[in-house]
């Protein structure tokens, strides 16, 4: 028996790889190794779905983890290190699992508040566990929730936690809601959004502290501008750091995530995909590592491929340089965003107006198009796509965008 | 081959029709249509994608 190709994560990015080992004919062993007790499953429906109590977890089980893919599952154990020399990996309790060839996919851990405090009803939301402990707290109909930042996670679960009647407080450092992804004056549109929906925004102030009733317990949320606000439960989403911990000293290059070049190779025998690959696109001219949906299934599936090629000799390696799209559901909005934008980009309406929040935004920059963003206009941002895919001026851009309004 | 769509699980994402224009059209109405419900054997590969790619999994091939 040769050894397996070893997949260490099985979310997403994980199990797309395993399917696509199997659909390009690989028929060789597959090992899946992940900590999550859990069958593999979707997120995006955690901070929606599965946290307003409409779908429960059976639904949202990964469909490849559905599939007979012949894969030997050690769910529920944890990756420690691994040996690139002698290509073992150790798990937890100290058993070794060698392997052919490796494909990492241990996603992103959510960050914490400095000097954040283990108090009940204090919340991040990243697994399974995560969303039903949180929805939980949610089902017991306490007197506010506060959300500690404005990200996509937090819009999301400010969302929900309103869908589902409760008081909301968002507590967010930037002047505006996803300000470095959106800038100042579409993050003012996602910030009056919730505002709309009834959601006490606190804009431009940080957390100081949280703090608890003395009997492990959260009370309150402390603001740097002195505020103090009485929380029953809280929910820190300040962004996620990619899981590359168990990669120290491994050999890899680790620098806010796996350094892979643009085939997804991150050493001989090595491949990376999902939240903690860092790889250089051609297409934006910089190194990239994104947290998105579709990025990991499309890594997942290049990442499997890239790994066949260098162990079967199998096609020649691809460049990774889609697109990057991914979407947000928050209230009755749903936001898309294809390519890349920044608070640094120009900024141009094309379709539609913000007053209606049903719009498209083109983002460019040095001249070039970067990005297209729609507002409840998914049939416009998957059209404008294109132009992101062919490569084109800014200025042509706005032109044909406004054609096809 | 048939395309159906479970339209309970469908968002309007579009993702379909980026990779499959031929086969599906979200409408200004932000509600998506299958154009041709049985697409010739050529498309195949595309649909194959707008099934994998679709964010709600809401796309599946039937074989005629």
């Amino acid at each position: 028996m040769p050894d397996p190709i070893a997949i260490v994560g099985a979310s997403l990015a994980g199990m797309h790889a395993a399917h696509t080992l199997r659909k390009e004919g690989y028929d060789g062993p597959v090992t899946v190794v992940d900590a999550d007790p859990r069958a593999p499953y979707d997120r995006p429906p955690l901070s929606k779905q599965v946290l307003a109590g409409e779908w429960e977890p059976d639904r949202i089980v990964l469909p490849a983890a559905r599939e007979d893919l012949d894969l030997e599952q050690l769910i529920g154990r944890r990756a420690e290190a691994v040996d690139l020399d002698r290509r073992v990996l150790t798990l937890d309790g100290g058993d070794e699992l060698a392997f052919a060839g490796l494909v990492v996919a241990t996603g992103a851990v959510p960050r914490r508040l400095p000097g954040q405090p283990d108090l009940a009803g204090v919340h991040v939301l990243r697994t399974l566990d995560d969303c039903l402990a949180l929805r939980a707290d949610l089902d017991r109909v306490p007197s506010r929730v506060v959300v500690v930042g404005a990200g996509f996670i937090g819009s999301e679960v400010a969302a929900t936690c309103r869908g589902r009647g409760l008081e909301v407080t968002v507590v967010e450092a930037a002047p505006v809601p996803l300000e470095r992804v959106l800038g100042a004056r579409l993050g003012q549109v996602c910030a009056d959004l919730h505002r709309d929906h009834g959601v006490d925004l606190r804009l431009g102030v940080g957390v100081a502290g949280i703090d608890g009733d003395g009997e492990g317990r959260v009370a309150s949320v402390r603001l740097a501008d002195g505020a103090v606000i009485d929380a029953e439960v809280v929910v820190v989403g300040v962004g996620v750091s990619p899981a590359t911990t168990w990669l120290e000293g491994s050999g890899l290059t680790l620098d806010d995530g796996v350094v892979c070049d643009e085939t997804l190779l991150a050493a001989p025998g090595v491949v990376a995909a999902g939240d903690l690959a860092r790889w250089p696109s051609r297409r934006f001219g910089e190194r990239l590592r994104l947290e998105h949906w579709e990025n990991a299934v499309q890594q997942g599936e290049a990442a499997a491929r890239r790994l066949l090629a260098e162990l079967e000799g199998a096609g020649a390696p691809e460049v990774f340089d889609p697109v990057p799209w991914f979407w947000s559901d928050q209230y009755d909005r749903k936001l898309q965003l294809a390519g890349r934008s920044g608070a640094d980009h120009d900024v141009e309406i094309v379709v539609g107006g913000v007053e209606e929040r049903r719009f498209v935004a083109l983002y460019g920059k040095q001249g070039r198009l970067r990005g297209v963003f729609g507002m409840n206009r998914p049939r416009q941002v998957m059209q404008l796509r294109t132009l992101l895919v062919e490569g084109t001026s800014f200025d042509d851009a706005c032109a044909a965008a406004r054609q096809i309004a | 081959m048939r395309v159906v769509v479970d339209y309970d699980l469908c968002e309007s994402n579009a993702v379909c029709m980026g990779i499959a224009p031929e086969v599906f059209e979200v409408r200004d109405d932000d509600f998506l249509y299958v154009l041709q419900e049985h697409p010739p054997e050529e498309l195949r590969p595309k649909v194959e994608e707008a099934v994998q790619r679709c964010p709600k999994q809401a796309i599946r091939i039937e074989e005629d």
